[in-house]
């Protein structure tokens, strides 16, 4: 081999390893920014606090005054801890879905995952109905996920078939939400007003329902899929450049996408059944990741869960502060941000990554 | 040193065969074999079956592999791909299929040496969905070559390349099928890229072999008469090669009714 070969050849992988040296020092940003929004957004709320009080309070808790370390500890940490939760599971639920559906507009709000979830719970508060055995605590979280475990086993079977394309899959998921929209408003004609009303109040989602129990178990079942998930990055990765090239390298596509589909309706219905309906950070989130990383799912995964939890964590402040003294549900605060981007993602043509 | 040979291979999408009984004598590393038959032959499905990636009835006798789990490498015909890689990732995304998850100094050698072998440095840090057809289908030679096979078959990778290209492509799966002693079955169209580069040819029609064996013995004017409808000869050129000369097609005179 001559020198200036060798030149040649060295120059790639001194390429690549300083694009992998950006990429980290991304992932480093967003963490940072994560904890300032994390720190804001505890500070922010009825009773101000600035940003120092918050991290004293944090720090040393037994040296500030109760009503503050009550107000923090209790109902502000658990609210901003939980937007984090939602806002990774959501984004890393979405990602997910359009890596293995290959199809930029998927998510577990877009194709009625959430909208199941929202139909399986409102089920339990309505009639006490227990699709699957479990702890009476728990019989919200468990029918949200049975029903979106079956939802999504519908988008499964119909993207097996032969000719279903990006806009079947968009369609069936339109087809999805509506029909669960309409079983869900049979469910609230037969039940009482105030069983109405907890419903919409709960379908709006908001993070005020956070409480430190249901913050475990959302980081429990994040901790347990995740790792699944990087395990399988570099096929899950390899699946996005289409079936028959995945196949090519090995990997048994089917059986990965069943799998993924599993954890994803595990992942998107957790938040559902704990803190009601947020649109779009499983839309939004994933696109933020994919424009700024790429797509190799090594650092596409890590970027996708801190992008979605920065999102909503943002949106929790917002959801404070645009009027003085009322919180805001966040699924509306989510929802007026990601519908630009929705729209721009159906109407924008052209040869690009999506 | 490796051998492959294919034994009754069968393959069916529902109730359809589109193969059936497929048996060859064993191709041995070092040797082009050019799968050759007109459209829907069921050559890239042949292809799919000895990859794996589609069941059926029939045995595929490999021996002499050096890596069991990676031994057989695949290239798709189309290859468009919108995903957000770069084409020096995708090629280190083939090469890491099936290994260890940390990425290594001898991986990054590995996808260095492909680029140099294909020459495609200029691009490889461009966007997969940035590329043209012929680029494309270079870096798919770069994915299956960057698997480093036993057995490597590659469904027309040439279709999108200008003549140069398909040049510089043949001759390199020439020269690689010799160092690296892999037994190569190309699809090919064109049968003067068969009749150049590789040593047998199997030609497919039907679902089923209709011929296997060297290149002069399964390219022939009545061949090309009765399986691909052609009149057409098959000449030396002023040094000697053969060359396929396609007159006109070939009008079946049916009796009157």
């Amino acid at each position: 081999m001559t020198p200036s070969s060798e030149a040649i050849l060295s120059t790639g992988r001194e390429r690549y390893r300083a694009l992998v040296g950006r990429r980290l020092l991304l992932l480093a940003t967003l963490a940072l920014l994560l904890c300032v929004s994390l720190v804001i957004d505890i500070s922010t709320g009825p009773a101000r606090y600035s940003v120092l009080d918050v991290i004293r309070t944090i720090t040393t808790p037994s040296e500030v005054d109760a009503q503050r370390r009550v107000i923090i500890w209790s109902i502000r940490a658990p609210s901003a801890l939980m937007a984090l939760a939602v806002g990774m599971a959501l984004s890393v639920a979405g990602g997910q879905m359009q890596t293995i559906l290959n199809n930029p507009l998927a998510s577990p709000f877009t194709l009625g995952i959430s909208a199941g979830a929202s139909f399986g719970a409102a089920l339990t508060l309505a009639f006490g109905i227990a699709l699957l055995p479990g702890s009476v605590d728990y019989t919200v979280p468990l029918n949200a996920f049975a029903v979106a475990m079956l939802t999504a086993l519908v988008i499964h079977t119909v993207n097996l078939r032969r000719g279903a394309t990006v806009q079947t899959i968009i369609l069936l998921g339109i087809a999805l939400v509506f029909t669960f929209n309409a079983l869900l408003a049979i469910v609230q004609y037969f039940v009482s007003d105030q069983a109405v009303a907890a419903m919409i109040f709960w379908t709006m989602g908001s993070l005020t329902k956070a409480t430190w129990p249901k913050l475990a178990i959302a980081v429990a079942v994040i901790v347990a899929v995740l790792p699944i998930f990087v395990r399988q990055s570099w096929a899950l990765t390899a699946l996005r450049m289409g079936d028959a090239k995945a196949a090519s390298f090995g990997v048994r596509v089917h059986r990965l996408r069943l799998q993924t589909l599993l954890l994803v309706a595990l992942l998107a219905s957790v938040p559902v059944a704990f803190v009601g309906t947020i649109g779009f950070v499983g839309l939004v989130g994933p696109h933020i990741a994919r424009m700024m990383i790429g797509e190799d799912q090594r650092f596409f995964l890590p970027a996708t869960a801190l992008s979605g939890a920065l999102i909503l964590s943002l949106s929790s402040i917002v959801s404070k502060s645009l009027i003085s003294g009322v919180i805001i549900p966040v699924g509306i605060v989510t929802s007026l941000v990601g519908m630009p981007l929705f729209f721009y993602l159906i109407l924008r043509s052209g040869r690009q990554s999506w | 040193m490796v051998a492959i040979a294919l034994e009754g291979l069968g393959a069916a999408y529902g109730n359809k065969h589109v193969l059936s009984d497929i048996t060859t004598p064993a191709f041995n590393g070092g040797e082009i074999v050019a799968v050759i038959g007109p459209n829907a032959a069921g050559k890239s499905t042949l292809f799919r079956r000895i990859a794996g990636i589609i069941g059926g009835p029939g045995r595929i006798a490999l021996s002499g592999v050096r890596d069991g789990s990676r031994s057989v490498a695949y290239m798709p015909q189309d290859d468009t791909a919108t995903v957000a890689l770069t084409v020096y990732e995708s090629i280190l995304l083939a090469a890491k299929q099936g290994g260890a998850w940390r990425v290594g100094a001898g991986d990054l050698a590995r996808v260095d040496k492909t680029i140099a072998d294909l020459q495609i440095g200029d691009i490889s840090f461009r966007y997969l969905y940035e590329l043209s057809g012929g680029q494309r289908q270079l870096v798919g030679i770069a994915h299956a070559l960057a698997r480093d096979p036993d057995v490597l078959l590659m469904d027309e990778p040439t279709s999108a390349l200008d003549l140069y290209r398909q040049m510089e492509v043949l001759g390199l799966i020439r020269r690689l099928a010799e160092e690296r002693a892999m037994v190569v079955f190309i699809a090919l169209h064109d049968l003067n890229h068969a009749l150049h580069f590789a040593d047998k040819a199997l030609l497919v029609s039907g679902g089923t072999v209709q011929r296997c064996g060297t290149c002069d013995e399964v390219i022939t004017d009545a061949m090309l008469r009765d399986v691909y409808n052609v009149v057409a000869r098959i000449e030396r050129c002023s040094r000697g090669q053969r060359h396929v000369i396609v007159d006109g097609v070939f009008v079946r005179e049916h009796a009157p009714a």
